[in-house]
């Protein structure tokens, strides 16, 4: 029943479609269902993001040195700052190199599993697909905590390795955090991929068998071909996770001085927040928010598919 | 000619003997790959186990790797009991937050999900792409904002400041969505609107049920985001009695060079932490891929 990614969307739009062409009296009922998510959506997502751009707006003015604070709109003052702040491109910087080379190695890897598990060649997928799965279940705090401590030269299990080469140090730490966000997201990853593939009709493999292909072959032509709308639903989730990148770097900086206060873009936005410079603060959110959902955008043209309808 | 003998009814046969074949290196060079990453995934669990059960001064002395004397009951006790029991609390707080959030949760996004695939209202498409741009927003962009609607109203630093922003769930909205359109049949709307039940009686009696295996889903994504969210109790609490457990554990590491027993407690409450999680979500498996399947394919 459930074919490729488009068959079933339209088998899906066909199904629903007479709901949608019947015109409905059911005003209150639907009111009853949407409307709590609705307030709290109102509340807890749109006013917050509503608030921040509103925020950004304002700078803070004293009469004289000690003279009481007073908010006075200044239109794009803040972010005429933002865009002559060095640290703020600096840790932009940080986490487009950071999300260049680690969210392909992940998907990448991921891919592979995917495959492996989907393929005849080994035994035991069950478990494969539990380890390999395991990582998810550790919230990013612990992930990074528990790494933490395997990096350092003290605790580590692998001391031959953290006795030679600093992985808190200011040049790998960045690398030392990417393995914490591989190690969490891999499996997750690899379990969109694998039922993706899973999806995929047997028969396919058997006209492509009798065609002559062999496994790798029919990896390449057949299988990853029909998964690509699951690797650029990861793919765009991925890059918003990386300009997100907050918790594992905060939590770093408990175990080396290497990571500034100013590391990644957030670490930037949470630290100017608790100075306070809130107004700075929220447009550094509102040109963060922005440059994410740009880049989310243009990610998806350039995979030319459509990833929500 | 080869192609036509097995076209002539051997394809199957042929098939199978392909799939003996499989040649000896690839299969070893395979299964080599597949042991190299379950080494990489599990090494660091294995090594927070081991490091659970050992005391202080072995946890540095002694291999990560393997086991020296042991006492895990000394160290759980010492973590259950550090600071009045406030461990114990942070886990009660976190199943507070995640366990109670992402249920309650879950019914408003399959409320509103379930609204949004069977009727059709006036606005419906506009309420559906702007609930699915929510969906693309970080929940850490929206942390330092409501912080500052909630200290406009007086309410950070308590259970709702971190609770009621994390009911909401547009991505729970988009799952349900896609599991009431394919779950939940209109005929039998229509049936039970025969019956004389009324619209939301049926949703609460007969499309629930019908959608429940997808609401599993749903509730194990919602559980998770909430549990990993770390910036959002981090900006919101000060009192460490309200934290939940991954924010606790991250200010006793921060503590650890000023009092270095509290390692024990960081590695301990770790191990603690994470095995329950752990064991829930391998016997949960098959609900996310199902509801991976379903958000992945409509992607």
């Amino acid at each position: 029943m459930t074919t490729t990614g488009p068959a079933a969307t339209a088998a899906r739009t066909a199904r629903g479609a007479p709901a949608r062409r019947r015109r409905s009296s059911h005003g209150g009922a639907v009111a009853v269902l949407v409307s709590p998510f609705l307030v709290l959506f109102a509340l807890f997502y749109l006013a917050p993001i509503a608030y921040a751009a509103y925020r950004s707006f304002f700078v803070v003015e004293r009469e004289g040195t000690f003279g009481a604070a007073t908010e006075v709109f200044g239109g794009f003052a803040q972010y005429r700052q933002v865009f002559e702040n060095d640290a703020f491109w600096a840790s932009l910087g940080r986490v487009l190199l950071f999300g260049v080379v680690q969210v392909p190695v992940m998907l990448g890897i991921a891919l592979l599993l995917a495959l492996l598990i989907d393929s005849t060649l080994v035994k035991g997928k069950r478990f494969y697909r539990l380890a390999f799965f395991a990582p998810y279940a550790v919230p990013s705090v612990i992930a990074a905590i528990m790494w933490g401590f395997l990096y350092s030269p003290s605790l580590s299990p692998f001391e031959v390795v953290t006795s030679n080469v600093d992985l808190l140090g200011s040049s790998l730490v960045l690398w030392s955090i990417a393995n914490v966000v591989t190690w969490v997201y891999i499996g997750y990853n690899m379990l969109i991929i694998y039922s993706a593939l899973q999806a995929i009709p047997q028969d396919i493999y058997e006209a492509a068998r009798i065609d002559g292909a062999g496994q790798l072959r029919i990896a390449l032509s057949v299988k990853i071909p029909l998964v690509i709308p699951a690797l650029v639903l990861t793919g765009v989730f991925s890059i918003i996770g990386t300009l997100q990148l907050l918790t594992e770097p905060q939590v770093f900086r408990t175990f080396t001085t290497s990571v500034s206060s100013t590391f990644t873009p957030n670490l930037l936005v949470y630290t100017t927040s608790t100075v306070p410079n809130f107004n700075l603060a929220a447009a550094f959110s509102v040109v963060l928010a922005l440059l994410t959902f740009v880049l989310s955008f243009v990610f998806l043209r350039l995979t030319q598919r459509r990833a929500f309808q | 000619m080869s192609m036509l003998t097995r076209t002539a009814g051997y394809g199957p046969e042929n098939a199978r003997t392909r799939t003996v074949r499989e040649p000896l290196m690839s299969r070893m060079a395979a299964t080599l790959v597949m042991a190299v990453f379950t080494l990489y995934f599990l090494i660091p669990l294995w090594w927070l186990f081991v490091a659970s059960t050992k005391s202080r001064g072995q946890m540095a002395s002694t291999a990560g790797l393997w086991f020296a004397d042991w006492q895990l009951w000394e160290n759980l006790q010492y973590v259950f009991t550090y600071d009045g029991g406030v461990y114990l609390r942070w886990l009660a707080n976190a199943v507070l937050y995640a366990g109670v959030g992402a249920l309650l949760g879950t019914l408003l996004a399959s409320m509103c999900g379930y609204a949004l695939a069977k009727y059709a209202f006036r606005g419906r498409n506009l309420l559906f792409n702007v609930i699915l741009g929510g969906v693309l927003v970080p929940v850490t962009a929206l942390a330092l904002p409501l912080f500052l609607i909630f200290s406009a109203v007086d309410l950070t630093n308590t259970y709702w400041a971190v609770f009621l922003p994390s009911l909401v769930s547009p991505f729970g909205v988009y799952l349900s969505r896609i599991y009431a359109a394919a779950s939940v049949p209109g005929e039998l709307l229509e049936a039970a609107r025969l019956d004389g039940s009324g619209e939301v009686r049926t949703f609460f009696t007969v499309s629930m049920r019908l959608m429940a295996p997808a609401l599993v889903t749903v509730f194990l994504f919602q559980f998770v985001t909430i549990w990993n969210n770390f910036f959002l109790p981090l900006v919101m609490l000060s009192d460490d009695k309200l934290y939940p457990v991954t924010l606790g554990l991250y200010a006793w590491n921060s503590q650890t060079n000023a009092v270095p027993e509290l390692r024990t407690a960081v590695v301990v409450g770790a191990f603690v932490a994470v095995v329950p999680l752990i064991l829930a979500f391998l016997g949960l498996q098959r609900f996310w891929r199902s509801g991976l399947a379903a958000g992945g394919v409509k992607a």
